[in-house]
């Protein structure tokens, strides 16, 4: 069998966020060097403060500074960061409760080694020298010896309030599509088209996924297909896509390829735009290098009947 | 056994808007389930579950986001579900909730499912960078422009179609406060006039893109008893799904939606759908999916949908509307768009849908779908309880 393909996936999108009264509060505590937390029904102060009373359900809105020190309640030791992470060198994922919280912040200790860290220990709030408004205002804690400082009392309003924030999030994959599209992938870099039957229902798929979805049942008889093929249906596309470098309009197109049994897509070109109909039959045009035929374009032949692509719209 | 009779008592909505820069995902979501509550004229004590739904992860990129929507949503010390069905997720939601009544597992449960489009990308979430893969040629419209020329030539639908049903439900969504557009100046030529952009999808006939929750309280006969507005009884309900591509599939109408109907009919002893059921709140996110789901809803035979559009027969005064909300067309918040079209429902059997009520509404269809045609979820209230 032929190697399977695997190639990484990096999936990343700068996600925005409305934060709310509290959390608003919060973040721009942090940006003023105010840590805040928020009373519940029951007179705990819970930091990072929540919207809603986790024992009642009632809006909470009761903001309440605590004090930039406090105690680890737990830690585990982080031997190598990761890309984006508080710290590049290595530190200890604490838990902290902070003087005058009844809850526990998740934050990085900055701390030579694991030895130096331990449940109990004081810890103080390192600021980050640019502040923005972000819970990376907080840059780390830091081991920390000295007296309690005392909060100022602050009430949790602001000037110039921060109500949204940009957070980036990204995934590493390592993808691979499989043994039956590896091989479908790997027939078109000599530009063949080949599907697999199912061995039950006896339907051509193209691109072949491995199983029927309709039978369950492996597929692996392979079967070539096209390289013709009829248009069954489609649409003029006006609008640009942001991603695509094609010239508006283009027909994006459904192609069932002689003896496949469901369309590929594609986009028909060599023709007007406003000539393209159900039934034209067409051809693939490559370009060199391209993994995949850069469009489709008309063979000349008669238009196929309608009755005989109606089940492969 | 017999199932316990399910009653939808509450039901909560946000304004739905492009953007509600004012509130967290909690806060919206919680201005429904408050909303829901005060209708109901209940507390967050008398809540026995929470069922959340909507629409991929990815969307707003908050992983399990249920986990952080707990306090909002009273859901703490008690078990909270939630439902992952893409577009039809609303209405799935809604009746995952309703057979944990109708079982008596849970006497009194809070189904909610919500959107914040305007912190998402959908059309991102929807095609990551997969390698080796053709990269999608067309955006959004591009999947279902195709499919709908396929309906026009099965058909034989005049092209005029798919305007008549945006210009209906843009109209209809200015006699309900909750849509998201209120396009006060819409006139039919306007509508043909828009810019086609998956010709032959026109501009004015694609839903909008909506922050917004909707949520709903659904109880047992013992809490219907006490409610102190006028409940509606689910009186069938049912989801099926297929596979997004296979050989031979439908998608101008998809055996999975014709069985879905079948079945919620059968279960509330539906021989006519055209005369027996009122109205219907139909997931309609691109104008000609009106008429195409009206054939596959069986309120017309196949060929025949168009034909109930253009003779005004969907209109809000018409013998069988349809989307008297205004539909996906004018709101879509896509998580929450499927419980909304549930809960219009409910509102319409209830009495209680102020300006877009049908008068007399006794049986109306909420549906839902998603996933490329690949979910479906329907459920029929009434205005009285089963078997009564
Ligand atoms: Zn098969």
């Amino acid at each position: 069998m032929p190697e399977v393909l695997k190639a990484p996936l990096v999936v990343e999108f700068p996600f925005t966020r409305s934060l709310g009264p509290v959390q608003s509060a919060f973040l721009t505590g942090l940006r003023e060097r105010v840590v805040l937390g928020v009373r519940t029904g029951d007179g705990r102060v819970l930091v990072p403060p929540v919207e809603y009373d986790p024992v009642t359900a009632e809006e909470i809105r009761d903001l309440v500074e605590v004090a930039p020190t406090g105690t680890v309640t737990t830690w585990a030791w982080n031997h190598a960061p990761r890309r984006g992470q508080p710290l590049t060198t290595p530190f200890a994922w604490a838990l902290v409760r902070l003087d005058g919280a009844d809850t526990a912040l998740l934050h990085a200790l900055d701390a030579p080694g694991p030895d130096a860290v331990r449940t109990g220990m004081r810890v103080r709030v390192r600021w980050a020298a640019e502040r923005t408004g972000a819970i990376t205002d907080i840059a780390c804690f830091e081991p920390y010896d000295g007296a309690r400082r005392e909060p100022s009392g602050h009430t949790g309003v602001f000037e110039d309030p921060v109500t949204g924030i940009v957070a980036a999030a990204r995934l590493d994959y390592t993808y691979s599509p499989g043994r039956a599209q590896t091989a479908y992938i790997d027939a078109l870099s000599g530009r063949r088209t080949v599907g697999e039957r199912c061995p039950a229902c006896r339907k051509v798929y193209v691109p072949p996924r491995g199983a029927c979805p309709t039978c369950g049942v492996a597929t692996s008889d392979q079967v070539e297909v096209g390289p013709r093929g009829t248009v069954t249906t489609f649409c003029i596309v006006n609008i640009k896509a942001k991603n695509l470098d094609i010239e508006v309009p283009y027909v994006y197109a459904h192609i069932a390829l002689d003896g496949a049994d469901l369309p590929l897509h594609g986009r028909i070109g060599g023709i007007p735009y406003d000539e393209v109909r159900m039934g034209l039959r067409v051809e693939p045009v490559w370009t060199e290098g391209a993994r995949y035929p850069d469009h489709y374009r008309p063979t000349g032949e008669p238009d196929a009947d309608y009755d005989t692509y109606k089940e492969l719209l | 056994m017999s199932k316990e009779p399910v009653a939808v008592v509450g039901i909560g909505q946000t304004k739905h808007v492009a953007a509600r820069r004012d509130v967290s995902i909690a806060g919206l979501v919680r201005e429904a389930a408050r909303r829901a509550l005060d209708d109901a004229a209940l507390t967050w004590a008398d809540i026995d579950a929470v069922v959340i739904g909507k629409a991929p992860d990815f969307f707003e990129g908050v992983m399990m986001p249920e986990l952080y929507l707990a306090d909002a949503l009273g859901a703490v010390g008690k078990p909270m579900l939630r439902v992952h069905t893409a577009g039809s997720v609303g209405g799935s939601t809604a009746l995952v909730a309703a057979n944990l009544v109708a079982a008596g597992v849970h006497g009194t449960v809070l189904t909610l499912a919500f959107e914040k489009q305007s912190e998402s990308n959908a059309m991102w979430g929807l095609s990551l960078p997969i390698p080796f893969q053709q990269p999608l040629l067309a955006g959004a419209g591009g999947f279902f422009a195709p499919h709908i020329r396929a309906y026009m030539r099965r058909s034989g639908a005049p092209e005029t179609i798919g305007a008549l049903v945006a210009y209906k439900d843009r109209r209809n969504a200015l006699k309900n406060p909750y849509a998201h557009l209120h396009e006060h100046d819409i006139t039919l030529e306007k509508v043909m006039a828009s810019p086609m952009l998956w010709d032959p999808v026109r501009y004015s006939e694609t839903c909008p893109s909506s922050d917004g929750a909707c949520a709903m309280i659904l109880t047992d006969r013992t809490g219907a008893a006490r409610a102190p507005r006028p409940p509606a009884w689910m009186l069938g309900g049912a989801m099926r799904s297929e596979p997004t591509l296979f050989a031979g599939k439908d998608f101008v109408s998809p055996q999975a939606g014709r069985d879905c109907a079948a079945d919620v009919y059968r279960q509330a002893g539906i021989t006519d759908p055209r005369r027996e059921i009122d109205g219907a709140e139909i997931y309609v996110p691109f104008s000609w999916y009106e008429p195409m789901w009206l054939e596959n809803l069986g309120f017309a035979d196949e060929g025949e949908g168009w034909k109930l559009t253009e003779a005004g027969v969907t209109e809000l005064d018409g013998d069988l509307p349809v989307n008297m909300s205004g539909g996906v067309l004018s709101t879509n918040p896509i998580g929450a768009s499927g419980m909304i079209r549930f809960a219009e429902a409910a509102l319409q059997v209830r009495g209680q849908a102020g300006e877009h009520q049908v008068e007399g509404a006794r049986r109306v269809l909420g549906h839902a779908y998603g996933g490329g045609s690949q979910f479906f979820s329907m459920w029929l209230v009434g205005d009285r309880p089963p078997d009564s």
